[in-house]
């Protein structure tokens, strides 16, 4: 019963989703900043609104009944503390104004905070609330104070991700009415790969030993050695083998053992995705144990290199790989 | 959600407070061991709440509750019914707060307080105390914003939320009022009679025992209020009889049952007086009349003894118009049962008043000379006070031989009884004597302390004669009134204050008037007034959508206002004032355009006007770019010289540039050119 139930609202939705995209917000994501305005705040009674109505209409009735004046007054007052109440709700929601959505670094499957930039203008607001998903933020704002809300947010996958549909909402001032408006933001955040949780040591072949110089991930500092065999091609230093008449390559870490290499096609028995969150889970660990790395992927190579920058570009590849398999 | 949270500390104890201060509404007529055992347990779950989170367990609630509805069936009998009702929903709301943890429980709490506040006002109906009602009401809507999450200013939450209650019942209180106007009235009850279960209340009733008065004497509330068409009858002419005894058992003097007056009665060497009575609930059927009443209101008969006896007990307060002949005497004879009826006296009781009666009878010529006889002796030897001693069984004798101390009561006693005892038919009659007058308002208010007790002897040929045996012991009684010649005075009764609560119950009257009696025939009486004559339920209901449609435009409109533009601050708010100033002047600057392109686009048109502009724009652009918060007073500074440049400078042109348009568009010839 229940579910039959469940299933003819979700189809109901989904109706009003086609039918009514102004009312639901889920197709069009819209362009920052959006302000909300009358066309696009709806109001309801909430479930305690019906019921204070039913308790106002008992009231009207026993005091008609008993010709009790100033028992109707009361009634009638508070009434139209309730219609009143409606219209302090509506302003309260009308002009505020979504700015901008942010967040920072964050991995599929990981929870982290988005943070909403809502602009109220002239008039300070309060108990407005923002749900994403399952989870309500309230927030006040005072005059002409844009405020950041910051919304726990779990992104779903890797790559581009929307935070989707948000609901503004407030019951201000009595809770008798709901008062709620749809945005859809047209804001991506790129997210990083899960990371594999309990990931096998890095592959071996690093060259950890000796005294280690990290020199960051900048060129300018890298010292010249000899060519070696097996050196990237892309690694010579041109003008300087010129200079000294043989062949120099650029070293980018000034320490002795060969860089960490980290290749997706090596690791052969996994699926796409879990190779992608073992690479993921090496480039962080390689990171924290500052090892320069490089990333193989099928249709680039990164590094070898090391620090903040080459850390989100591995990542950054990593998580817009395609979704898809690549064939090996 | 919302409803898995728990109330903070803060909003818990405005509902504890708003749930005391709704159960202190009931107070008065609550049980006495009721509204102490509520304080105590609101207070305790108050206490205990701001140590640990979390609902009484229902093992002390129940027995609780059931204890609470034990107590109440063991008062009242049962717990339908006004009062039993209302201590019943007391003593639920205070349980309510025990289980209360979330902001649902807490509406659910709120709510039921609404309902509980609006039941206090079927006891008490006075202006105070529906101020009183709204005092709390205020509270109660403090309380439901107060459980809405993130208030606006966290360091005075409490404040704000009082603020925005307060605002919201006084823009409420417009709408209340067409909504109490409009709303159409039930012709007859739905259900039960109306109070059929009313409370005791102070007032006079068909039972008198000397020394019954005293608590009456020392009330102060308002008994009734006349207008009358004329003058006011002199203040010895102001009886207003209600109820007459004429069976005595030795202590107490009964009502006997008379039967309607049949035709009517000629009426002999009176003044006619037309007034109208507005008469506070009695929860009895006898509705007070000046002495003579000659006819009866509407839905009231008169009866066989000269009182005006209600159809229906009179549980709200009631108007009603009456015509009296003052000094009027009945000159129809009594049978020969009524005469008789008149004088039974109980057998063998007070020897000695009987022994004097029948001494006078002997001694004296005619009945009016016994008269004379027993006023002689009241005026020579006894005291008017409201403290007399008690009196045992005998107790016109004691009274008429040893104590010799009494008010009203006594001496009307005391004299029916010597004139039976002489012979001569007489009856006590019970009602109100004099009042204040108030010159302002016009009206007779007649309190309770004015209850008075009088006598009526039987004339062979003349009738009835009203004869007040106090205004021998205490003309100033008569002529003052009771309140100013009680030795007893209290601290009420000081002069000031009598004077005081005097004029203000021109308010009450107003009150009672205006809302308290505002019923359907005041309805379409009012609404004729306006000029709407069919004013039925359905025209009612119709005039009140139509007004409720004006409220919600003109709601919606304040509420929409400001929705797009109205951001930024002072300085902004001023810009966009100057560039709409210069827009009606005729000078449109396009959306972008900064202060530069402004004054350069006013330049292009009027030098003279942009020189005078320059100065204001610099000042614009310095506070705007040169501060990241600009002063406040250099704002305000600004925003007055834009104000001034504006009325100097432009509103000529734009009055100018509106007449033109309005030329075009009237001329009717050229096309409306100023559509953009």
């Amino acid at each position: 019963m229940a579910a039959a139930f469940a299933d003819l609202r979700s189809r109901a939705l989904a109706l009003a989703e086609r039918r009514l995209p102004a009312l639901t917000r889920l197709r069009q994501p819209e362009t920052l900043p959006v302000a909300l305005h009358r066309r696009r705040i709806y109001v309801l009674p909430t479930r305690f609104g019906l019921a204070f109505a039913f308790l106002l209409f008992v009231m009207l009735l026993g005091a008609l009944n008993y010709g009790n004046n100033p028992a109707l007054l009361l009634t009638c007052l508070l009434g139209a503390i309730a219609g009143a109440s409606l219209f302090a709700g509506f302003r309260a929601m009308s002009g505020l104004a979504l700015l901008q959505v942010r967040a920072g670094d964050m991995h599929a499957g990981e929870a982290t905070t988005l943070r909403l930039r809502f602009d109220p203008g002239v008039r300070a607001r309060a108990s407005l609330r923002v749900k994403l998903g399952d989870d309500d933020t309230a927030f006040a704002l005072s005059a002409n104070a844009p405020h950041d809300v910051e919304l726990p947010f779990t992104p779903p996958t890797r790559g581009w991700n929307r935070c989707g549909r948000l609901r503004v909402w407030t019951e201000y001032p009595l809770g008798l009415f709901g008062i709620w408006s749809w945005i859809n933001p047209d804001a991506a955040f790129l997210v990083f790969p899960a990371l594999e949780a309990n990931a096998p040591p890095l592959p071996p072949g690093a060259g950890f030993a000796g005294e280690r110089m990290a020199a960051g991930d900048s060129e300018e500092l890298a010292g010249l050695r000899d060519y070696r065999s097996n050196d990237a091609r892309r690694l010579i230093a041109w003008k300087a083998s010129l200079r000294h008449d043989r062949l120099l390559v650029r070293d980018t870490e000034r320490r002795s053992g060969e860089a960490l290499v980290l290749d997706y096609a090596a690791l052969r028995g996994l699926d796409h995705e879990a190779r992608i969150r073992r690479l993921a889970a090496w480039v962080v660990a390689a990171e924290a144990a500052h090892a320069s790395y490089a990333l193989h992927l099928p249709e680039a190579s990164l590094g070898p290199a090391l620090g903040a920058n080459h850390r989100r570009d591995c990542l950054r590849a990593l998580a817009l790989l395609p979704l898809a398999g690549v064939p090996a | 959600m919302t409803s898995k949270t728990t109330l903070t500390r803060a909003q818990f104890a405005l509902l504890a407070i708003t749930v005391a201060a709704t159960i202190a509404t009931h107070v008065a007529h609550l049980p006495p061991w009721l509204a102490p055992a509520l304080a105590l347990v609101v207070a305790a779950r108050a206490w205990w709440r701001r140590k640990h989170d979390g609902a009484v367990a229902a093992a002390i609630r129940l027995p609780l509750a059931l204890a609470l509805l034990a107590a109440i069936v063991g008062e009242y009998g049962n717990v339908l019914g006004r009062d039993p009702g209302s201590a019943f929903g007391c003593g639920l709301l205070a349980l309510k707060l025990l289980e209360t943890e979330t902001p649902r429980d807490a509406r659910v709490a709120l709510g039921f307080c609404a309902f509980v506040l609006m039941s206090a006002l079927l006891f008490e109906q006075g202006l105070p105390f529906t101020l009183l009602v709204c005092a709390v009401l205020v509270l109660q809507v403090a309380a439901f914003n107060r459980l809405e999450p993130a208030p606006l200013s966290s360091d005075r939450p409490l404040r704000a939320s009082l603020v925005l209650a307060g605002k919201l019942v006084l823009v409420a209180i417009p709408l209340a009022l067409a909504g109490f106007i409009l709303v159409p009235r039930l012709g007859s009850p739905l259900w039960g009679s109306p109070n059929g279960d009313a409370g005791a209340r102070t007032g006079l009733s068909d039972r008198m025992a000397p020394g019954q008065f005293t608590d009456l004497m020392l009330d102060d509330s308002p008994a009734f209020r006349v207008a009358f068409d004329g003058a006011p009858p002199p203040p010895n002419a102001q009886y207003f009889r209600a109820i007459v005894l004429s069976d005595f058992d030795g202590t107490t003097w009964t009502r006997a049952l008379s039967g309607l007056r049949r035709g009517a009665t000629p009426k002999t060497g009176s003044a006619q007086v037309d007034y109208r009575i507005t008469l506070e609930p009695t929860q009895q059927r006898w509705l007070p009349a000046l002495d003579v009443p000659v006819a009866a209101p509407d839905d009231a008969a008169l009866a066989g003894d000269d009182t005006i006896i209600a159809n229906r007990p009179v549980v709200q307060p009631r108007e009603y118009r009456a015509r009296s002949m003052v000094g009027a005497s009945d000159t129809k004879a009594l049978v020969k049962y009524q005469r008789e009826r008149l004088l039974r006296l109980p057998p063998g009781a007070d020897p000695r008043a009987r022994a004097l009666a029948a001494q006078w009878r002997n001694e004296s010529a005619n009945d009016a000379e016994v008269v004379q006889r027993a006023l002689a002796l009241f005026h020579a030897s006894f005291t008017y006070t409201l403290t007399p001693p008690l009196l045992g069984r005998d107790s016109v004798d004691e009274f008429l031989f040893d104590t010799r101390r009494g008010f009203c009561e006594h001496y009307a006693s005391a004299f029916v009884f010597l004139m039976r005892a002489a012979g001569i038919p007489a009856r006590v009659v019970t009602g109100y004597q004099g009042g204040w007058w108030s010159a302002s308002g016009g009206y007779l208010l007649v309190r309770q302390s004015d209850a008075h007790a009088w006598a009526e002897v039987w004339r062979d040929g003349r009738g009835w004669l009203r004869v007040d045996p106090t205004a021998a012991v205490s003309p100033a009684r008569i002529e003052r009134g009771a309140a100013q010649v009680n030795d007893a005075a209290a601290w009420t009764q000081s002069d000031w204050l009598r004077e005081l609560r005097n004029r203000i119950d021109i308010v009450n009257r107003l009150w009672t008037q205006g809302v308290i009696r505002f019923d359907g025939m005041r309805q379409r009486a009012l609404l004729a007034d306006f000029g709407i004559a069919r004013s039925e339920g359905g025209d009612l209901l119709l005039i009140l959508s139509g007004v409720l449609a004006f409220a919600m435009l003109v709601a919606a409109i304040w509420a929409m206002r400001g929705a797009r533009g109205d951001r930024g601050d002072a300085l902004d708010r001023l810009w966009s004032r100057l560039r709409g100033d210069l827009r009606d002047a005729g000078f449109v600057a396009k959306p972008g355009d900064g202060p530069r392109a402004l004054s350069d686009g006013v330049r292009a048109r009027d030098a003279a006007l942009a020189e005078s502009l320059h100065p204001i724009v610099d000042e614009y652009t310095r506070l705007r770019y040169a501060f990241a918060r600009p002063p406040q007073d250099a704002v305000e500074h600004l925003s007055s010289s834009v104000r001034r440049w504006s009325r100097t400078h432009l509103r000529r042109r734009a009055i100018q540039r509106r007449l033109r348009r309005m030329a075009a568009l009237f001329g009717a010839a050229r096309p409306d050119r100023g559509s953009s």
